[in-house]
């Protein structure tokens, strides 16, 4: 714990010391070895006027679960909202810096964002069916992304209820509706619905936070099932949550990432004061 | 420390909702009696075959509502055919497109037409809009081949009814579908576009078919503003008793005719005929809410839950 005390109060990133910054910053902001997905550089965002995240720097790994954890307002959400530009749904909302995906700035105004959003998708934090048939509700990228013959569309849709182990609840009712089923029920067919279009990263803001702990088990078996096809990143406000299913975690305080490393690391030998702090229950 | 009875309250509170909803049914079943009575005299006389008569000529006492029936439902479905799409889009348009500032001003503009009366809209329709119509858009439309538009352009006459009532009933559809757009799930539309989705298939898609009930229910509530309006209706819709396939063509509509004629009705058939005309109007409503549940039952059925 020598290192958290050389660590400002107030954030890592606030400080205006470029050297003692760049310092702490490589000690508690790991980077992580292996095949890079994604990667937040030097990102700040706007609600208006109002500076939501400051300087945020990230390298979310290919194929693993990263957790982004942090009281409530820190910036969790925000943070995550930016990849897919959803953000971009509201005026006066905007990013700076760089959010790179393969390399490539999504925040680039070239960027196709529909396109962009096919490859990243997206669940909420309560289940968001669509009111139309189950069937209809996994189709439903499929047939804007992709023009494909009805049975191979069955395929598809079959396909991605089976990894969304949804299959064998739902398999008789694909004509009823999807409001029709249960939370837990309709969040994994968010899932599917996600799937389907065969993206390349999930982002899950709250996934479970409106469903009761046995359908949380189960959404949370099926991110296990998903690790290494997908690259997973999940806010979550449980942390024995984020510790039991991902592989990485960044913990957000006010804007900033004050620390990220291995979940492992983090969750028993936190470098920076504030994390053990929260990890420990003391604030949040 | 102590605890004290209270009244309760529940069983008047009871007794008193009660009376509401009994007042209710007595006034609809009061109104359907009086034209059950009022119409005896003609339901005698012509019994069913009313409905099917187009001749109403007082001279002979030959009454037949099958022209005010079809001038009802035709000047009635011109109406919704523009009313609807273009309430929709004027609805989205406030809530998924327009900057606040423009939202809030068209949608004042949009509730101020609410609130003017009926018997403006008519006048405005007879001095101003009608010639506006047998000089600008009746000689354009007579372009398209068919019988639809055929005949003179006189200015009044189904077709001008029908616009007048698109737009009487435009406000109201309006003002409910844009309240149910707003009512959308912010998560549920970001969760379409999170999808990739393009404004138009989210609100194609998701928007409307999410608040498809509430937007059967406005139109329908606006097309029961529509089947029963009279003075509007009354001004430019030319009242002739006969059924033509020309929208040109003067018409007529049940509220219209009786609007016109109650007056003049000094013979107790052509009374009794003119009550009975009220009487097609009630069952006609009736069916038509009958028609809105059973389809309303349908679409819950289809797509689930929403608004």
């Amino acid at each position: 714990m020598n290192i958290a005390t050389a660590v400002p109060k107030t954030g890592l990133a606030l400080s205006p010391d470029g050297d003692s910054m760049d310092r702490t910053h490589s000690d508690v902001i790991s980077r992580p070895r292996g095949e890079v997905k994604i990667s937040a550089r030097g990102l700040n965002f706007y609600y208006g006027n109002q500076q939501a995240l400051v300087n945020n720097d990230l390298d979310i790994l290919s194929g693993k679960v990263t957790a982004i954890i942090g009281p409530s307002g820190c910036g969790k959400s925000t943070h995550l909202r930016i990849y897919n530009r959803i953000f971009e749904l509201y005026k006066g909302q905007r990013a700076t810096g760089q959010l790179l995906l393969d390399g490539e700035n999504v925040l680039d105004s070239k960027v196709d964002v529909l396109e962009l959003r096919r490859r990243i998708g997206m669940i909420f934090q309560k289940p968001t069916p669509f009111p139309m048939s189950v069937f209809d509700n996994v189709a439903y990228g499929l047939k804007q992304h992709y023009l494909l013959p009805r049975s191979e569309m069955r395929d598809r849709v079959e396909e991605a209820l089976k990894a969304a182990a949804l299959w064998d609840e739902v398999n008789d009712k694909l004509d009823k509706p999807g409001t029709a089923l249960s939370g837990g029920q309709q969040q994994r067919l968010c899932i599917a619905r996600a799937i389907a279009v065969q993206p390349e990263v999930l982002l899950m803001d709250e996934p479970t936070s409106a469903i009761d702990p046995v359908a949380t088990a189960k959404i949370e078996d099926l991110i296990g099932a998903l690790r290494g096809r997908y690259t997973i990143v999940i806010v979550t406000h449980n942390m024995q949550q984020a510790a039991r299913i991902s592989d990485y975690t960044a913990f957000f305080y006010q804007g900033t990432i004050v620390e990220y490393g291995e979940t492992e690391t983090m969750f028993t030998k936190p470098k920076v004061k504030q994390t053990e702090d929260y990890i420990t229950g003391r604030f949040g | 420390m102590q605890t004290h009875r209270r009244f309760d309250w529940d069983p008047v509170f009871h007794v008193l909702t009660l009376g509401g909803g009994l007042v209710l049914m007595l006034v609809v079943g009061a109104i359907f009696w009086e034209l059950w009575q009022g119409s005896q005299l003609s339901l005698e006389k012509f019994g069913w075959s009313f409905l099917v008569t187009e001749t109403w000529d007082p001279v002979s006492e030959t009454f037949g509502a099958a022209s005010t029936i079809y001038g009802t439902l035709v000047s009635t479905l011109i109406a919704m055919l523009i009313a609807v799409p273009l309430s929709l889009a004027i609805a989205l348009f406030l809530v998924e497109l327009a900057p606040p500032r423009v939202s809030a001003l068209v949608g004042g503009g949009i509730e101020l037409l609410a609130a003017i009366p009926s018997i403006i809209y008519g006048m405005w329709g007879l001095f101003v809009f009608a010639p506006f119509m047998s000089e600008t858009v009746q000689p354009l439309l007579a372009h398209i081949p068919g019988p639809f538009f055929t005949g003179t352009p006189m200015g009044i006459g189904m077709l001008s009814a029908g616009f007048i009532l698109a737009l009487m009933i435009l406000p109201f559809i309006t003002a409910v579908t844009r309240d149910i757009f707003r009512m959308v799930p912010a998560v549920v539309k970001e969760s379409a576009y999170g999808m990739g989705s393009t404004t138009w298939e989210v609100t194609r898609k998701v928007t409307i078919p999410y608040g498809i009930q509430g937007i059967i229910g406005a139109c329908f509530l606006g097309l029961g503003r529509a089947i029963g309006e009279t003075m509007a209706v009354t001004f430019v819709i030319g009242n002739r008793h006969e059924i033509s396939a020309s929208l040109f063509a003067a018409g007529n509509s049940i509220a219209s005719t009786l609007a016109n004629e109650f007056t003049e009705a000094s013979e107790d058939l052509y009374l009794s005929s003119l009550v009975e005309l009220g009487l097609v109007l009630f069952g006609l409503t009736l069916l038509l809410q009958i028609l809105a549940q059973w389809w309303l039952k349908r679409t819950r059925r289809k797509m689930g839950g929403g608004l």
